[in-house]
């Protein structure tokens, strides 16, 4: 196996081409008017929902009114009083039958509706993927118009995981229907703080 | 796959039968390369993306080794154990003694063209492990016992009949039931299931970050993300041209790669792995099978910049007529058939003539590749190396005779206008390929030659 490596980088080193540069890091071009509006149009076009919310209150009488009687689990101490409490350190596995995970971004982005979640802001990573419905809080202040401008944000932070997530899961691989709901949640709301 | 081996033309032939399944399957990758028009148009800066994509993959290529050698470094500190493989064998064998040293022998695979062009999972199988495709249209082919057509839409060559079909068999779905909504949730309640109960899940990988030593997988389904969160052992399968230099990078193909593909303006989740969770191992496996002999041929080496979009191959007219499997490769479509030569060129020598050359792949192309330039090239190599088809090559040769000397060309054209109008049978028949599938021209009256003479040269 060793030997592969030395093979492999020696073969690479002989057959690679003359040094190309790399090109400058591109930056936002074209600006929108709006881009909050942008983010919940696009949000709407690939199957998730935005709600507008003065404050954690309102977020959670939207979740009473809108998942009674479900399986909540929230990294948010500010929805204590609606979600379960001390289901943080189980077998992931056990999050299989969760109906509602509320979990914070760190930003969104108003060109494709991707949110940008670390692994710190889920306390598992099979959390986002494994709930039936996911809810995600973000600051109004917090929405970037391109990935350009993501990228800038994430710049050199260190993450074991980070993921960019837009909308619900979905597939459209049996005769380009497009269906929410393929193996991860089958809906997205994603509460935006004024 | 098949005994008896057909080339593409044989195969197109097939897929050819059933002439309403050939338009169903012609319009619906229309319809795809027509939402990826609508998503690239949205965005004014398109062709500035599309050529900083070029020259990022450039960079790659030009530096390939030192960014190897940054990135194994950078994920060996990042705690995930890094292989190298050189060649599909090796891979596969790697693939195998992780799972033997962990006990494993059931697994699930999310999309991964690499493992596909390994055929890991008919060695996994011999072997004695049983792979489940967790990628809904992968894990309908794979019932089918048939490989993917498509690269990011494995199953497109199937009617909704037939899935219903094969999950009724295999699933349990009641008869005729072909509601793409009830069998997406079929899918869901069986791969749940898997998901939950499997200890090491398979990836593929679409970009690697030398910097950092972190990768990405990119899926709509979040099948990937299930797999990998849940298991306790991961792998992640790469080609080595996969790597790019800086995170930064990441911007502009993540900005490409969905629009190029589906028309959406990113996949639903883009994950970024850079550790193991806690408790969990997580392997790389970095595999040349090629790359390295692609890399040193310069008219071909660009190849290694493609990142699996599939615009070419839904824009492509032969591709959208004669189907996915019609190419016998892993990766079908024009940058299938530019890939593949270079695997075995006595194999897939008929590939590149599978192209009308009209470029619209390369126009589609995210990171710039000239596919149909290159189509073009390997047919020169190809017929240089002797690998053309006994009939194309006859044909050469009988064309190279002829438009070598002026006398044989005019006295042949002559001949060929008087059978073609007095004896049309011996052209319009079987044996004539070019007539298969196309009408002879009317034939004129004389030669251009002969209508100079008789109208110029006379002023």
């Amino acid at each position: 196996m060793t030997n592969s490596r030395a093979e492999i980088l020696a073969k690479v080193l002989k057959n690679q081409p003359e040094l190309q540069p790399l090109p400058a890091d591109l930056v936002t071009v074209t600006h929108y008017d709006n881009p909050i509006e942008n983010f919940k149009t696009i949000l709407t076009n690939i199957g998730g929902s935005a709600v507008n919310v003065p404050d954690y209150q309102s977020i959670q009488d939207y979740i009473k009114t809108h998942f009674p009687n479900q399986r909540i689990v929230s990294t948010l101490a500010e929805l204590s009083a609606i979600s379960e409490q001390g289901w943080e350190n189980q077998d992931p596995h056990s999050y299989e039958n969760v109906d509602l995970a509320v979990i914070r971004a760190h930003f969104g982005v108003a060109e494709n509706a991707a949110l940008w979640i670390t692994e710190d802001l889920m306390h598992q990573r099979a959390v986002p993927f494994i709930c039936q419905q996911l809810a995600v809080v973000i600051q109004a202040k917090d929405i970037v118009e391109t990935l350009h401008d993501a990228y800038v944000n994430i710049a050199d932070s260190v993450y074991g995981f980070g993921t960019f997530i837009a909308g619900p899961s979905k597939t459209a691989d049996i005769e380009q229907s497009l269906v929410l709901g393929a193996h991860g949640p089958k809906g997205m709301t994603v509460f935006i703080l004024d | 796959m098949n005994t008896e081996f057909k080339d593409h033309s044989e195969l197109s032939d097939i897929f050819n039968k059933d002439e309403a399944r050939v338009d169903w399957h012609d319009e619906t990758l229309w319809f795809v390369r027509a939402k990826r028009d609508k998503a690239a148009h949205g965005i004014p800066e398109w062709e500035s993306l599309r050529e900083a994509a070029s020259q990022i993959k450039n960079n790659v290529l030009s530096n390939l080794h030192d960014y190897l050698v940054e990135f194994e470094e950078n994920a060996r500190k990042n705690g995930v154990t890094v292989h190298w493989a050189a060649d599909a064998a090796e891979h596969n064998q790697i693939v195998h003694n992780i799972l033997k040293e962990q006990g494993v022998n059931r697994l699930i695979k999310s999309k991964s063209m690499l493992t596909e062009e390994c055929h890991l999972n008919e060695y996994l199988k011999k072997n004695g492990v049983e792979v489940i495709d967790t990628d809904l249209g992968e894990r309908i082919v794979q019932l089918a016992e048939e490989p993917p057509s498509h690269i990011v839409l494995p199953c497109i060559h199937k009617k909704k009949e037939e899935i219903g079909d094969l999950f009724h068999e295999h699933l349990g779905t009641p008869a005729g039931m072909a509601d793409p909504v009830f069998l997406t949730a079929a899918a869901r309640t069986h791969l749940r299931e898997t998901f939950i109960t499997r200890k090491a899940a398979i990836t593929g990988v679409n970009f690697a970050v030398a910097e950092t030593g972190e990768f990405v997988v990119c899926t709509n389904e979040g099948n990937a993300d299930m797999g990998a969160h849940l298991a306790d052992v991961h792998i992640a399968c790469m080609g080595i041209e996969k790597i790019i230099p800086k995170r930064r990078n990441l911007s502009v193909f993540l900005r490409l790669l969905t629009r190029s593909a589906t028309g959406q303006p990113i996949t639903t989740y883009s994950s970024h792995f850079r550790k193991p969770r806690p408790g969990q191992q997580m392997h790389l496996v970095l595999v040349d099978n090629g790359r390295t002999t692609q890399l040193s041929r310069p008219d071909f080496r660009n190849s290694l910049k493609c990142i699996r979009c599939a615009a070419c191959m839904n824009t492509c007219p032969v591709y959208r007529r004669s189907g996915g499997h019609s190419y016998h490769t892993a990766i079908a479509g024009p940058i299938g058939s530019i890939l593949a030569p270079n695997l075995d060129m006595k194999e897939y020598a008929d590939l590149p003539f599978a192209s009308t050359l009209c470029g619209s792949c390369s126009n589609v192309c995210p990171v710039k590749i000239n596919i149909h330039e290159q189509l073009y090239k390997w047919r020169q190599v190809i017929v240089k190396e002797g690998y053309a088809p006994a009939k194309k090559a006859m044909a050469m040769k009988v064309m190279e005779f002829t438009l070598s000397s002026p006398f044989i060309y005019k006295n042949a054209g002559k001949a060929g206008r008087w059978f073609m109008k007095h004896a049309p049978f011996t052209v319009n028949n079987k044996l004539n390929l070019w007539y298969d599938h196309r009408e002879m021209p009317e034939v004129p009256k004389e030669s251009f030659g002969e209508w100079y003479n008789k109208n110029v040269k006379n002023d």
